[in-house]
């Protein structure tokens, strides 16, 4: 088991290590170059190049990928190429609770909708219940998260003026200003997800309901509840967790975009200004962490797998 | 007095897309207390629908319960409502099933599983549960019961399982279990092994059993009474000895045919039944199994025949008895 997990942590090391080295070479590729933008395009080869060397990107860029490997292995995701230069790390820092926050806000808000969801309609399968829980799932999938987003905003912040438009307050001002500002997005980005878990609950709760232990179960006299959530339940949720993995990632990008609409500066909103801008060692560090968030989170699927199955036993 | 299950012209139907299917047409047979009664038939016959109808186990839709009544010490199961029904099973009637594999619930311990019955019906604390389930282990011949409780239902052999389930069944002291095929899907030395386990704690315990089988060779050892199922009706029954030395039913003697006997002389050739059992969907309107009969004459094609007493508690549901009881070969 512990040499499992050690596996999994170093595979995931080495999948930050791969998206690290291609983003690296990837920005280096398309066009646009921060430095002549900030001469304003004025500026001559050579103070262009002037510049480049002052900040320390005047050499081949293998050694500038050597070097910043160097530093990040380290803990240092160096400084940002614009103003003052501040260090990449304290953008991290800032955004990272706010990307945090929202993530997992949004993760909770849909689990708790999916899967009373789910098990509402596995077990009034093909009532009118049945059929709206399919519909609204439906809608949650078909809708962009950042159209809901904005529909969100007109109705419940502009509209009834229940909750803030834009923006973000930190935990440490209070937990309502907090929450209130996350309502909106967490909703947002997490709508698809919460529909995706509430259909693949409903699909394997219907199939688990047939079995033959379910059979036995009642034939114990166990009531309704404890058939479900005792008996049902933990089975029906393996097929579940298999595709949580997966759904986190759409859960992660949705959250990229929601932040851009709701102003929220977390991580994908410092990843979208830090790529418009080519602030390359900000797209670096930005990209960097939500890969980690990403791999470790799909770890964390896999062990609550063999947590709920006890049939996995982790011998690789 | 009355027997402790009294099953009354028992009728179940499926919905199914080709039409309404009577999987279950008016069926009555009884069990005593203490008894072991058996319930033969070939796949299909109704045997199973039969077992899940009297702890209205059936799935609704797309079955349904046409007709009868399921006395259990005269009180009718199949009128309970849920909350009521729930009291029966498990704590006075119990069952075992067919599959061993898929029959434990695959992500809870045999301990869990074993012990939740304990606590829903007889109010047990959780350690007095465990010290229960231990016990009951150690009767159906499980080692290191302890260990056992711990582990999942894949790390137990399939003869393990169905041990469990036989301790299962036991746990909350019913007066009647039923057994659904419980050994067909093991290898044969391990049938013996549980049907020895079952029948002789059924009998220690005072315990009516339903064991449902289509293995003759089962019932010949283990049966007090038969009940023969064809196509959803009871076609012959009466006591095991007599129903060996004197089928009373084609079908019977057919099934007697087709399985080796000890009672025969050896080398004697098997002789399989010809035919196949009916398609319950268009049943012909007179006896089921008189397509697949050479006995049948003209009325056997128009209605079905009712079941007749014979004497000696043997019944059948045949036209045409007295000429088969005579001898003339069928
Ligand atoms: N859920 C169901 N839906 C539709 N028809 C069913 C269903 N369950 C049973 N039947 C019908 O009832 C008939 C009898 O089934 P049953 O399971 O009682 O047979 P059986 O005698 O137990 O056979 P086996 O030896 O194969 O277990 C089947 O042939 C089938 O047509
Ligand atoms: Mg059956």
């Amino acid at each position: 088991m512990y040499r499992y997990v050690f596996r999994r942590c170093l595979g995931a090391l080495l999948v930050m290590w791969a998206v690290a080295t291609l983003v690296f070479f990837m920005l280096r590729v398309v066009p646009g170059d921060p430095f002549a933008a900030m001469t304003f395009d004025a500026g001559d080869a050579q103070s262009i190049a002037a510049l480049k060397d002052k900040l320390g990107y005047g050499q081949p860029v293998v050694v500038q990928y050597g070097k910043w490997l160097w530093h990040a292995v380290q803990g240092d995701l160096g400084n940002s190429i614009y103003g003052s230069r501040v260090p990449v790390n304290g953008m991290i820092a800032e955004a990272f609770p706010r990307t945090l926050s929202l993530a997992t806000l949004s993760f909770l808000l849909a689990l708790v909708i999916a899967i009373p969801a789910g098990l509402i309609a596995a077990t009034r399968r093909n009532t009118p219940l049945d059929h709206g829980v399919t519909l609204v799932a439906f809608l949650g999938l078909s809708m962009p998260d950042f159209w809901l987003a904005i529909l969100l905003i007109i109705f419940f912040a502009a509209g009834l003026q229940w909750l803030p438009a834009i923006g973000y307050a930190p935990l440490s001002d209070g937990f309502w200003p907090w929450l209130s500002h996350l309502i909106i997005p967490a909703v947002a980005a997490g709508t698809a997800f919460s529909a995706i878990i509430a259909r693949m609950l409903r699909s394997a709760l219907i199939e688990v309901l047939q079995t033959d232990y379910m059979r036995t179960a009642r034939a114990k006299g166990l009531g309704a509840r404890a058939l479900l959530l005792g008996q049902a339940l933990p089975n029906a949720l393996i097929p579940v967790i298999t595709v949580m993995g997966i759904a986190f990632a759409l859960l992660m990008s949705s959250t990229v975009i929601v932040e851009n609409v709701c102003a929220i500066k977390g991580l994908g909103r410092l990843l979208i200004q830090s790529i418009l801008n080519r602030d390359y060692p900000a797209v670096q560090g930005a990209i960097l962490v939500v890969s980690a968030i990403f791999v470790f989170s799909n770890l964390a699927v896999d062990l609550l797998y063999g947590l709920i199955d006890p049939r996995i036993r982790y011998v690789k | 007095m009355a027997a402790l299950l009294e099953i009354r012209d028992l009728g179940v139907e499926f919905r199914t897309p080709a039409g309404v299917v009577k999987a279950v047409n008016g069926v009555s047979f009884d069990v005593g207390r203490g008894e072991v009664v058996a319930l033969v038939g070939e796949s299909g016959s109704g045997k199973s629908v039969t077992a899940l109808s009297v702890l209205q186990l059936i799935a609704q839709p797309p079955g349904r319960i046409a007709g009868g009544r399921v006395l259990f010490e005269g009180c009718d199961l199949l009128a309970l409502d849920e909350a009521a029904i729930r009291h029966v099973r498990g704590r006075r009637i119990a069952m075992v099933f067919q599959e061993p594999m898929t029959s434990l619930n695959p992500v809870l311990s045999i301990g869990r599983q074993m012990t939740e019955a304990l606590r829903l019906h007889l109010g047990l604390s959780a350690a007095a549960a465990r010290q229960r389930a231990v016990a009951l282990l150690d009767q159906v011949g499980i080692a290191e019961p302890q260990r056992r409780l711990r582990q999942y239902p894949h790390q137990l052999s399939g003869g393990m399982r169905q041990r469990v389930m036989i301790a299962m069944a036991l746990s909350c002291e019913p007066e009647l279990i039923i057994a659904d095929e419980p050994t067909t899907a093991l290898d044969v030395t391990i049938q013996a092994q549980i049907l020895e386990i079952m029948q002789d704690l059924c009998r220690r315990l005072g315990v009516a059993l339903l064991i449902i089988t289509h293995n003759l060779g089962i019932v010949a050892r283990y049966a007090d009474r038969v009940n023969v199922m064809y196509a959803g009706r009871i076609v012959e029954s009466g006591p095991a000895a007599a129903l060996y030395r004197r089928p009373a039913h084609p079908y019977t003697v057919g099934l007697l045919n087709s399985v080796p006997r000890l009672d025969r002389p050896r080398g004697r050739p098997l002789e399989p039944i010809p035919g196949s059992p009916p398609d319950l969907h268009l049943l012909p309107a007179g006896c089921a199994f008189a397509p697949r009969c050479s006995l049948a004459e003209a009325p056997c094609r128009i209605a079905p025949p009712p079941l007749r007493a014979l004497g000696d508690g043997q019944a059948s549901a045949c036209f045409e008895v007295e000429r088969l009881l005579a001898g003339v070969p069928a």
